[in-house]
């Protein structure tokens, strides 16, 4: 059987040999603090196995994560100019390669659906082949793997340090936002143990009428759509209205489709983005990158859209998830 | 209901844009000491959670491929690929088809192939102004111009191509799975309420507004084609006065003199 658990040790491996190339990366000013970071996020994947086993303690594990905090908080961590191909190499290569280079990408979500819909069923002596509950994700993990081998084939790529390399160039330019999305999963986890939802259910609920479905799913939409609008970021939202309606009301309550209320509700929360300066990196540097002397001139051709698919989402919930 | 400072605390972080990680870290902190729990308690919840949520940072498994693509030209050929569709279309048909094939690559996991540095300044927004000039260059408003668009119209259609991207972005990622957001909410509601969601289905469940997203914006783009000739058009009525009121003055002038 496969185990999930050696995926994210795939993962944390990649992490690490990523550090060791980041440490002697001379072009990067800031290379210890980079390969400090990825090299302790690497040493987490691997020592979180045996936390979920419950066979090693919890406590340094969340000293490491208050640690990788501090480094990318603190802005310890930067970027070095990997070898790369210029501009006009990469237009002669695209011109070489063509539409193959589509190929391994696609490679990607077709293992990863094959995976999830035919492997997932299959079965060696009575156990299945893919860890039951992590189908989607090792589906991931092999395409990942499959689609790298591809496109190594395709492109004529014999070195495995190449593809490594490139991907350590995007490591470091996405930086600690990579880790985010992790982080604030945590921190809804602090929420939920603290009992912040239990409080703002309460609140919610002498707001709320009883049994109001409507009423319920539009304070999540829109609750979504402010709290994103506000912070610039519908991942910070999505945790504190979970807690506060999602799950509590919508589906614990009233029982509605927990994929659908929450998948939907993110996305009530992306109409939000797309009407806020807040999130500067899709809204305020497009229109520097194109010279605009309204640097409101997206937001304002975007905002329509936004405010009639916030219905929508609205919609989609109302009708289809309970 | 003290606990519910430590959502304020995020609040206040990200829209002071404090370092989002930092905010994270703060605000976990508050919310477990107001909420009674003891310093190793705090950080029992910071490690066990960030165990069980490992799926969240998964994603990062596929750069070395998408790294190797890229520098053998994938963003490239992308262009090329957007180059051939725009020839001959209207400025809001041409954004409409980008829409669909920015919706289409996002949802399966090409993300990176579009985007405001990427495709939009290089390609998106020249080919949008390009089909408007085409269609409106026999207008005085144009023509007056040197062949360009007047700047009210030219910063419509160039931000109309920004947000054309975005929107495309953003209600076609979500049907791919192995995306931030799909993986947050899965690592949270896995973590947290501890039951089992997978990521598939809640990609499935993004398809409907998806198709929405098309729609409405769609629709928007095929309209902007009439709205820009009505704004070219008031421009030339504009300009058709301001041209009188010069010649006008230049008489007047010439009365006095």
């Amino acid at each position: 059987m496969i185990k999930s658990e050696w995926f994210f040790w795939l993962v944390g491996a990649v992490f690490l040999v990523m550090a060791v190339q980041m440490l002697f990366d001379r072009t990067n000013p800031k290379r210890h603090g980079t390969a400090a970071f990825w090299g302790l996020l690497g040493a987490c994947f691997f020592y979180s196995t045996w936390v979920n086993e419950k066979s090693l303690p919890a406590e340094p594990l969340g000293i490491a994560v208050l640690v990788l905090i501090c480094i990318g908080g603190f802005n310890l961590t930067g970027k070095g100019k990997p070898e790369t191909t210029s501009e006009e190499e990469r237009a002669g290569l695209a011109a070489r390669f063509g539409g193959k280079l589509f190929i391994p990408a696609l490679t990607i979500p077709l293992v990863a659906m094959v995976c999830a819909v035919l492997v997932a069923k299959w079965k060696i002596g009575g156990t299945p082949i893919l860890e039951k509950g992590s189908e989607t994700i090792l589906g991931l993990g092999l395409g990942a793997i499959v689609a790298l081998g591809v496109g190594m084939w395709v492109l004529r790529e014999r070195r495995v340090s190449v593809p490594l390399h490139a991907g350590r160039g995007l490591l470091e330019s996405m930086g600690w936002a990579l880790l985010l999305p992790q982080l604030l999963a945590v921190l809804g986890a602090i929420f939920q143990a603290a009992g912040v939802g239990d409080q703002v259910r309460k609140l919610t609920e002498s707001i709320l009428p009883d049994g109001q479905k409507l009423a319920a799913v539009a304070l999540y939409c829109a609750g979504m759509f402010v709290f994103t609008v506000i912070m610039g970021n519908a991942f910070a939202a999505f945790p504190v209205m979970t807690a506060a309606v999602g799950w509590p009301v919508l589906i614990e309550q009233m029982n509605g489709d927990p994929a659908a209320v929450l998948a939907v509700g993110m996305l009530a929360g992306f109409c939000g983005t797309l009407c806020t300066p807040m999130a500067a990196n899709f809204n305020i540097v497009p229109a520097a990158l194109l010279e605009l002397k309204d640097q409101y001139g997206p937001i304002k051709a975007q905002a329509p859209t936004a405010v009639a698919l916030l219905g929508c989402n609205i919609a989609i919930i109302y009708f289809f998830a309970f | 209901m003290i606990v519910l400072l430590g959502v304020l605390v995020v609040v206040l972080g990200f829209a002071t844009r404090r370092n989002p990680l930092l905010v994270v870290g703060v605000a976990g902190i508050v919310t477990g000491l107001l909420g009674k729990l003891s310093p190793v308690e705090i950080l029992r919840t910071f490690g066990e959670s960030f165990a069980s949520s490992r799926s969240v940072t998964i994603f990062a498994i596929t750069l070395p491929v998408i790294g190797l693509l890229e520098r053998n030209g994938l963003q490239q050929q992308a262009r090329t690929l957007i180059g051939k569709l725009g020839t001959k279309l209207t400025t809001g048909r041409f954004l409409t088809l980008y829409l669909l094939l920015r919706q289409l690559t996002a949802a399966v996991g090409l993300q990176t192939i579009g985007g405001p540095a990427q495709s939009v300044r290089p390609m998106i927004a020249p080919m949008a102004e390009a089909a408007a000039e085409r269609r409106f260059g026999h207008l005085p408003a144009v023509t007056g111009n040197g062949g360009r668009l007047p700047e009210k119209v030219r910063e419509k259609v160039r931000s109309h191509a920004a947000g054309t991207d975005t929107v495309g972005l953003f209600f076609g990622e979500d049907c791919f799975l192995a995306i931030g957001s799909i993986l947050l909410i899965t690592g949270l509601v896995n973590s947290t309420y501890h039951t089992h969601l997978e990521p598939l289905h809640l990609a499935l469940w993004a398809i409907p507004s998806a198709v929405c997203a098309f729609f409405v914006h769609g629709g928007r783009l095929l309209r902007l084609d009439r709205k820009l000739e009505r704004e070219l058009v008031t421009a030339n009525a504009e300009m058709t006065v301001a041209r009188e009121d010069a010649q006008r003055g230049t008489q007047e002038g010439e009365a006095t003199k």
